[in-house]
């Protein structure tokens, strides 16, 4: 019959209406200052730059590579190079940015930046509560502003920060194991010129495992 | 002492006005009811409002405003405050007189509908012999407000707003009469006030109010489906059509003219909702005979609010209507039931006193509905759609 489901319907609503009431999970909403709903790992919001230890400024993992310069769509980053340089996490020297300015106004959070650095030193933060009275400064962030510890890292995305602790730390003893081969490898070409015996290629050979080894 | 709380208004205006002299006494009366109508039904549009943002949330299950003061009920106030404080932007090209008139229009005309609402015993602005006329009179007029409105903005929204909204008016402006056209058969009145008197008794403790005869019932559907339509509420808010029109007819008003054109809105619903009641409900006659020791206009009052409750559950309902639904709806449904009821009223009329009348016309307004719905409001299978280009 006509109106049956109209019927049916402001059954519903009533039922909303009376449970809304009584049972607080009924309840979709949550009242936002004061309570929040955890963000979910995958979030992201705006870039920030990632530095290890305490000290923002020595343990900046950027180097000024400017790939993510050149490949932000909207331009929102820019890079200036230093003139002199410092040691990377692995202990080899690098230039670092002198200005590392990204334009929040700007980003469109694409994670184009974060997929094309090669020094894991640039990722994506799950702050979203950037409101300020200054639209210009205010959204212009400086590498300051910018930067925030691994430890952050570890807490907002922590699977993917274990992932890519996994990776340096990969890299740093690979880089290791043949700074030390290097080493040994330097350290045999002088007991080498001096034994001048005819088999002198073999105990250079030698050497790598034992080297590698200690 | 109980006589004296039911007139208590009255009393205080005949008091106020002895304060002068014998020839300002019905100047001064007069005015003071126009303040009490400025005042009151005003706060119950604040009520109103505040009800409908609280309960739509829960029917939403969300909690709904609940900063503003205790439970958010100074929530109204903060609204105005906004609103009066808001710029008032004009379009370059609008008409201005126009555009500034329109709101203007629409809220004096929904008031001018109060004046002859009876909201308790002897509490009557105007006791006109056509009180209902005049009221229609009035409420028609709303609609040239709101093509004024959509007209002067000269924005396409508006327009096509304001057109959708004259045309659902006028659609559902017929049936809204009609359906009010029974009590005026049986009371044989155009008075509200004699309207009033007529329900104003009882069988047994129950009254004898309109809604409780089967065409009074029907009639009383008929007039809250033309009544929610007449007031552009959902499900037929198609003139305001947020996802489509912007905000239709009212989309280039702003700050104390949007605020104007939203009082406009609750009035109108406030005062045809006072209509209803008075037509159907028994006005300010109380539900039950033992219930009469309590003041009429808390019985009057109390009514219009649950009426507006009950829009709003409607509005926390239904979707919106589609302009062919509201249109087949109008014309094909509502009107002929309303013209039945007109046959069935006269029925009633003429088979005297008895059982057999009731069973009689309660017969016909059923299978007629039954079948009506069947076959008019049937839905309607399209197929895919097929487009024809120029050649």
């Amino acid at each position: 019959m006509l109106g049956e489901g109209i019927l049916k319907g402001l059954a519903e609503t009533a039922k909303n209406f009376a449970g809304s009431f009584v049972s607080a999970e009924r309840l979709t909403t949550v009242e936002y200052p004061e309570q929040r709903i955890p963000t979910a790992e995958a979030a992201r919001v705006f870039p920030f730059l990632v530095y290890d230890g305490s000290d923002w400024e020595a343990g900046m993992r950027c180097v000024a590579c400017q790939i993510c310069e050149k490949e932000c769509p909207p331009k929102c980053i820019y890079i200036e190079k230093s003139k002199d340089k410092k040691p990377d996490y692995v202990g080899k020297m690098q230039i670092y940015p002198m200005r590392f300015d990204i334009d929040i106004s700007v980003c469109m959070s694409c994670q184009i930046c974060v997929e094309v650095c090669p020094f894991e030193a640039i990722k994506m933060d799950t702050q979203f509560e950037l409101s300020t009275m200054d639209r210009f400064g205010g959204l212009l962030y400086d590498r300051k502003q910018l930067s925030q510890s691994n430890e952050y890292y570890h807490k907002i995305h922590p699977t993917e920060a274990a992932e890519v602790d996994a990776r340096l730390a990969e890299e740093k003893a690979k880089v290791e194991a043949k700074a030390k081969a290097a080493a040994a490898a330097a350290a045999a070409k002088p007991a080498q010129s001096a034994a001048a015996g005819p088999k002198s290629a073999e105990p250079a050979a030698g050497a790598k495992p034992s080297g590698a080894g200690e | 002492m109980l006589e004296k709380a039911d007139q208590l208004f009255v009393l205080l205006k005949d008091w106020l006005v002895g304060f002068l002299p014998g020839g300002w006494h019905a100047p001064a009366g007069a005015i003071l009811g126009v303040l009490a109508i400025a005042v009151v039904y005003p706060t119950l549009f604040a009520i109103a409002v505040l009800l409908e943002r609280k309960g739509l949330g829960r029917m939403q299950n969300r909690i709904g405003p609940n900063r503003v003061g205790p439970f958010g009920v100074l929530q109204p106030i903060a609204d105005a405050i906004k609103s009066l404080t808001k710029e008032d932007v004009v379009p370059l090209n609008a008409d201005k007189t126009v555009h500034f008139l329109a709101p203007v229009i629409l809220v004096v005309v929904a008031f001018m509908g109060f004046a002859v609402l009876p909201a308790g015993r002897n509490m009557v602005l105007v006791d006109m012999d056509a009180s209902l006329l005049f009221y229609f009179a009035m409420g028609a007029s709303t609609e040239l407000s709101i093509f004024m409105a959509g007209w002067s903005s000269r924005n396409k929204y508006s327009l096509l707003g304001a057109m959708r909204a004259v045309a659902q008016m006028i659609s559902y402006e017929v049936p809204l009469l009609l359906s009010s056209v029974v009590i005026v058969m049986m009371t044989g009145s155009l008075s509200l006030v004699k309207i009033v008197e007529a329900q104003n008794h009882y069988t047994w403790g129950v009254p004898h109010w309109y809604i409780f005869t089967p065409w009074g019932c029907a009639a009383f559907v008929m007039y809250a489906i033309s009544a929610t339509a007449e007031t552009n509420r959902s499900p037929f808010d198609l003139p305001e059509g947020e996802s489509e029109l912007v905000a239709g007819y009212f989309t280039e008003y702003s700050g104390f003219k949007f605020a104007l054109f939203f009082l406009g809105e609750y009035l109108g619903m406030l005062s045809i909702s006072g209509l209803g009641t008075t037509l159907f409900l028994g006005g300010w006659s109380a539900p039950f005979a033992f219930l009469q020791w309590i003041p009429s206009w808390i019985w009057f009052f109390s009514k219009v609010m649950l009426s507006i409750v009950v829009l709003i559950w409607v509005r926390g309902t239904l979707p919106r209507l589609r302009q062919d639904q509201l249109m087949n709806f109008a014309w094909k449904f509502v009107l002929p039931m309303t013209l039945l009821n007109l046959v069935v009223a006269a029925i009633w009329r003429f088979m005297g006193e008895g059982l057999l009348r009731w069973v009689v016309c309660s017969a016909i307004l059923l299978v007629v509905y039954v079948v009506a719905g069947r076959t008019e409001m049937r839905r309607k299978h399209f197929g895919p759609r097929s487009y024809r280009y120029a050649e």
